[in-house]
């Protein structure tokens, strides 16, 4: 059965979205992202190197025509750097996406929600396609939607902790309350926590860190990509409730007596 | 012409506009923004913007990244 995923029009082939920082080199990124199958990558912007000219360049290695660039504001700690760097990212010219970040503490990482529905706010009037990076709060995951997010990316766990999804209850409860797509971005540490993800009903899960450190993140983006296929069909087949009691799956009629 | 590029001090050769800055620096203008003294310049401006001296300019274009706060190092389990 098709199950498509379209986001203001534009249709996603992948549920599975790659970040490309942390990686040792273009080549491991690149390989990582195809053995992922995705379709979409995020990429931060950044001054540029004026006096090496001849160092290499990330989209050297992944063909923007191939992959939906997702600019990000990571590194943003104020609305008016998020701001900045989401206007820069579109005149650069991939497209008005922008997952947008305002950190509000440098030791978690933590989203900063208060800055970011500002700045959600002022990027929709200016008619950006806002993924906001926020807590798993479906209350503020409301408010972004009110303001105009385009889906929201509420946090399993804080950034590279590979802790998972630590909060699954509050994911559902977003999932339940917003009528935008879900993405859960960050905390995704392995296998089944993007299966987690998914079975929960997640529209789709944005991993780094998981794959980028991993032992082999060529392999591990393999694992990834078959996590969020098995657990968007759980999903989509519907799971067994659970029961604290067993019942037998076998007939009785016919036993020996 | 003496302007701040990218937070250093630069001297450029026979500059005018932004697209004259891109030349001399060998930059393909497709996948960069650039901004000067904070304002940004639109693709379709670069050949009429004309620089002055001391303007600030900054170039931009797209890194890896995924999602994270100020450059954070990894130190897992990869030596």
């Amino acid at each position: 059965m098709e199950d498509r995923f379209i986001i203001r029009g534009i249709e996603f082939k992948s549920r599975l979205w790659v970040g490309t920082g942390k990686y040792r080199d273009f080549e491991e990124t690149a390989r990582a992202i195809e053995e992922s199958g995705t379709d979409v990558v995020t990429v931060a912007v950044r001054r540029i190197n004026i006096l090496d000219r001849k160092s290499p360049n990330l989209l050297d290695y992944i063909d923007p025509k191939r992959y939906k660039i997702l600019p990000n504001t990571a590194g943003c700690y104020t609305v008016e750097d998020a701001l900045r760097y989401s206007r820069l990212a579109r005149e650069a010219g991939v497209s008005d996406m922008v997952k947008l970040e305002v950190i509000g503490d440098d030791k978690t990482l933590f989203p900063d929600v208060c800055g970011l529905l500002k700045a959600t706010e002022i990027l929709a009037k200016e008619g950006f396609i806002v993924f906001p990076y926020t807590n798993d709060d479906p209350i503020i995951a409301k408010r972004l939607v009110d303001a105009g997010a385009a889906a929201v990316m509420p946090l399993g766990a804080p950034i590279g902790s590979g802790l998972g999804i630590r909060n699954p209850y509050n994911i559902k409860i977003i999932l339940e309350t917003v009528d935008t797509p879900v993405i859960v971005d960050a905390g995704v540490g392995t296998a089944s926590d993007s299966a987690i993800a998914m079975e929960l009903g997640c529209d789709a899960a944005l991993i780094n860190t998981g794959i980028a450190g991993a032992e082999d993140p060529v392999a591990m983006a393999g694992a990834m990509k078959h996590a969020v296929i098995a657990g968007r069909l759980a999903y989509k087949a519907g799971r067994i409730p659970k029961k604290l009691y067993a019942t037998a799956s076998s007939p009785l009629k016919g036993m020996l007596l | 012409m003496r302007i701040r590029l990218n937070g250093e001090e630069y001297i450029t050769g026979d500059v005018k506009s932004v697209e004259d800055l891109l030349k001399e620096l060998k930059i393909h203008s497709e996948r960069v923004a650039v901004e000067v003294n904070l304002k940004i310049i639109s693709k379709s401006d670069y050949r009429i913007f004309i620089l002055k001296d001391g303007d600030t300019v900054e170039v931009v274009s797209f890194v890896g990244g995924g999602g994270y706060g100020r450059q954070v190092y990894y130190t897992g389990n990869r030596v």
